[in-house]
């Protein structure tokens, strides 16, 4: 019933990130069934009777506060797990970055996404650079920093299938990273509201082996080739 | 249905006609004038969300009542029913109106200390709404970059493309802030100097308590989002360029005055929910709070934490990522004060004897629904389940999970609980009950299939997902017809309360002083109270819930009621 919403994880740290959901999903799961058990069950068995009195309770007993402190140490225990199994997760996807195989650049506008890739000569900033509006080319396996900027309003770029997610800001470079474990083309999403067109910038990333990869990558140098030629033969 | 509302209640209250009953300073006129206006927004909010749930679940149609949708109707009416709901459902109902009407009945005085700084208070929120609404119908339409209005979108009319309706919805938000700070004033000062002779400060009934506490967090947690609407309407309207990167300002800025404002205000709403909660269960368990101090001790403690927790907003946005873990650990530890109040209230139940009135029903699905509510916000507390939750429908539908508990069910209960004292008749029972199980059922069955979309990465805000080939399964468009149609079951339930509300107004059963039996003040009191609340001012003896005391005869013991 639920196959169509799986969400596939294809990238290093995506399983990570669904492992901290799942320990959630455990932990406070489990709070949360015990929380309405007592609930429903207190409706149930203390409905309203005839002849039946209720109690006079103030909880101000150590042996009635006990029942909300000793759950309420197991919580701060459940939290402390979950902050420590979430602590590494966010570093190893925000903060600590493993060198770098390519560089690709991400650049957000209203209402579209330009990407700029590597040439062949595997460097970005150079003549041969290949852009792109609306689709990224990736290779599997390989190590990505990807250099996200706006040119106008906030925006937010989002690859559900690497569980990765960024803002990206006008007035600066922010660099993140991600590798691919998988291929295929999957959405690209714009996630933070940027104007009337919010709906209107889809993109799709294409994760692709690396002789797809290169492929791609000579056909549009050739294509780019061909054009600069041409246009250089329509100056002279 | 409410625009019709202050013409049919006035007469109930001032003789002398409209005028009197606009420019009244009686604490539950303004309560009303609250209550009404509140109620009269909550229509609207609905019915943008009702425009916008049927371009999500049939996209392009002609909607009944609106026409056909563009992305900017789109965005604007996502923008306006956020604010709307909150600023202008939540906060009027729960605190405003309530408050005034209940704070001067539960301690025992004969109005607010400042009762013109009142009336001023709801003209200036009076104003606000009708600011609002006019935007819509100014050149270039509503504001639509959420009602969180990140800059820049926000700041420049060359991004938002609503070169009035921006600085107009701003406006009319921050003169909703300055309202909601006279009100609040009044609250506070009112319960600290105005209680009955006798009342202690652990006399004082929860929900007093819960709306004071709500009044200072908002107090103090209020100036930097006012002083960045001052820097932002700048921008707007005189260039000014306090969030523009390219003249040095920084975007960022505006998102951490918002927060910072933004998250304590979900306890300023939160608060007088529980409070509400907290009334209503003690009297149809027949039961005393549980550990009332140390859960109002909690409460001080969760106000405080709330001003810490803010940035968890923001882990994405592009803050030193370093900082994620400090905000991830505050945001968790902020769940043990809420779990402490939540727990006390469902031990209250322990030994009680439960009946099942319609606001007793409000109240305990209150409780049922905020728990879900409750845990889901603990994914997106932990920062790296957020990379994954950011700005999709998991948090859409985590926070309609507490905040329609906050702003519908606890406004449900309220007015079920207290509509004989406000109007001195009862509202109907089985209408009431029909309109709780309509209410509830729906609700669940429009954002448990939010929860599934939002798991399979449906982001927030998009007018159409046919350009997302992974959202535009046949099986996504399912579950987005699914809430929708359970959403318009909802809206068509809401005619069954508003029929209760306003037939029992008038002809429901006529009230006496204390029908339930309970023992706050406000029931020692006529139903409804006149003028001044009592002609004898009442002292105060006890706490609020000395229910089923042993060796009495009754199950209650009034306040008022020396020993």
């Amino acid at each position: 019933m639920f196959e169509p919403f799986k969400v596939e994880a294809l990238s290093t740290f995506a399983s990570d990130i669904d492992g901290v959901i799942i320990l959630v999903t455990i932990l406070v799961g489990f709070w949360f069934f015990v929380a309405q058990a007592a609930l429903i069950g207190f409706c149930i068995h203390f409905r309203h009777r005839d002849g039946h009195k209720a109690q006079y309770i103030a909880g101000d007993k150590k042996s009635e506060t006990r029942w909300i402190t000793i759950p309420l140490a197991l919580i701060v225990t459940c939290d402390v797990f979950i902050a420590m199994a979430d602590g590494p997760v966010w570093k190893k996807v925000k903060e600590h970055r493993p060198e770098p195989d390519r560089i690709v650049r991400v650049i957000a506008q209203q209402w579209a996404w330009t990407f700029v890739h590597p040439g062949q000569d595997e460097k970005l900033g150079t003549p041969d650079d290949i852009t792109t509006t609306g689709d990224l080319h990736v290779e599997v396996n390989k190590v990505y920093h990807f250099e996200l900027s706006s040119r106008d309003v906030l925006h937010s770029f989002s690859v559900p299938v690497f569980r990765l997610k960024q803002d990206a800001i006008p007035g600066r470079t922010i660099v993140g990273w991600f590798e691919a474990t998988g291929t295929g083309t999957y959405d690209i999403q714009c996630t933070e509201i940027c104007g009337i067109g919010h709906g209107l910038m889809p993109a799709r990333i294409q994760i692709e082996t690396p002789e797809q990869h290169a492929a791609w990558v000579s056909e549009r140098s050739q294509t780019l080739l061909a054009s600069t030629t041409s246009l250089r033969a329509g100056q002279e | 249905m409410a625009e019709s509302a202050p013409a049919t209640h006035d007469d109930h209250h001032e003789p002398s006609g409209l005028i009197k009953y606009i420019w009244s300073t009686d604490h539950k006129i303004i309560g009303m004038q609250y209550l009404f206006t509140g109620m009269f927004m909550a229509l609207v909010g609905g019915f943008f969300a009702y425009a916008f749930r049927m371009q999500l679940a049939f996209p392009g149609v002609d909607i009944p009542g609106w026409g056909t949708m563009t992305p900017p109707d789109y965005n604007a009416l996502v923008t306006n029913h956020g604010t709307i709901m909150i600023f202008w459902v939540a906060m009027p109902v729960l605190i405003a109106a309530f408050g005034n009407f209940l704070i001067p009945l539960m301690i025992g005085c004969d109005d607010m200390v400042f009762p013109r700084l009142n009336r001023l208070s709801y003209q200036v929120f009076l104003l606000s709404t009708i600011i609002l609404l006019a935007s819509f119908f100014v050149p270039g339409g509503a504001f639509g970059g959420a009602w969180t209005a990140y800059p820049p979108l926000s700041a420049q009319s060359t991004y938002n493309l609503t070169p009035w309706g921006a600085p107009l919805w701003l406006l009319a938000v921050a003169l909703e802030f300055a309202a909601f700070l006279m009100g609040g004033i009044n609250f506070i000062t009112t319960t600290m100097n105005s209680r009955a002779p006798g009342m202690k400060m652990h006399d004082i009934p929860l929900v007093v308590w819960m709306i004071v506490l709500a009044s200072i967090i908002f107090m103090l947690s209020v100036g930097p989002l006012f002083a960045g609407a001052i820097m932002l309407f700048f921008d707007q309207v005189l260039g000014t360029g306090f969030f523009d990167p390219n003249r040095g300002g920084d975007p960022v800025l505006w998102q951490h005055m918002f927060w910072f404002f933004g998250h304590p205000e979900v306890y300023v709403v939160l608060l007088p929910a529980m409070g509400i909660v907290a009334e209503i269960i003690t009297v149809f368990a027949r039961k005393k709070f549980f550990a009332y101090t140390p859960v109002l001790y909690t409460t001080f403690a969760a106000g405080v934490a709330s001003f810490t927790v803010w940035a968890h907003h923001q882990f994405i946005a592009g803050i030193d990522p370093r900082m994620a873990h400090i905000f991830t650990v505050t945001t968790l530890l902020i769940s043990v004060p809420i779990a402490v109040i939540v727990f006390c209230s469902i031990a209250t139940l322990y030994g009680g004897s439960i009946r099942f009135k319609t606001p007793m029903l409000w109240a305990l699905s209150f409780i049922f629904e905020f728990l879900l509510g409750g845990v889901t916000g603990i994914y997106l507390g932990a920062a790296g389940a957020d990379v994954y939750f950011h700005d999709s429908y998991f948090v859409l539908a985590h926070f309609h999970y507490t905040f329609f508990p906050i702003a519908i069910i606890g406004t449900f209960a309220a007015i079920t609980y207290w509509f004989p004292k406000m109007f001195g008749r009862h509202m109907n029972e089985t209408l009431g009950k029909i309109h709780f199980v309509g209410t509830i059922i729906p609700f669940n069955l429009i954002f448990i299939p939010l929860f599934i979309l939002g798991l399979a990465g449906q982001h927030r805000r998009i007018y159409s997902f046919s350009l997302f080939p992974d959202l535009a399964k046949p099986e996504f468009q399912d579950l987005r017809v699914f809430a929708t149609v359970s959403l318009l079951v909802m809206l068509a339930f809401q005619f069954v309360f508003l029929f209760n509300f306003f037939s029992s107004m008038i002809k429901g059963r006529k009230a006496e002083k204390n029908p339930y039996d309970a023992n706050t003040l406000e029931w020692t009191t006529e139903s409804p109270p006149p003028h001044g609340n009592w002609s004898e001012l009442p002292s105060v003896y006890r706490g609020p819930y000395e229910y089923s005391v042993p060796g009495r005869a009754d199950d209650f013991w009034p306040q008022n009621e020396p020993s």
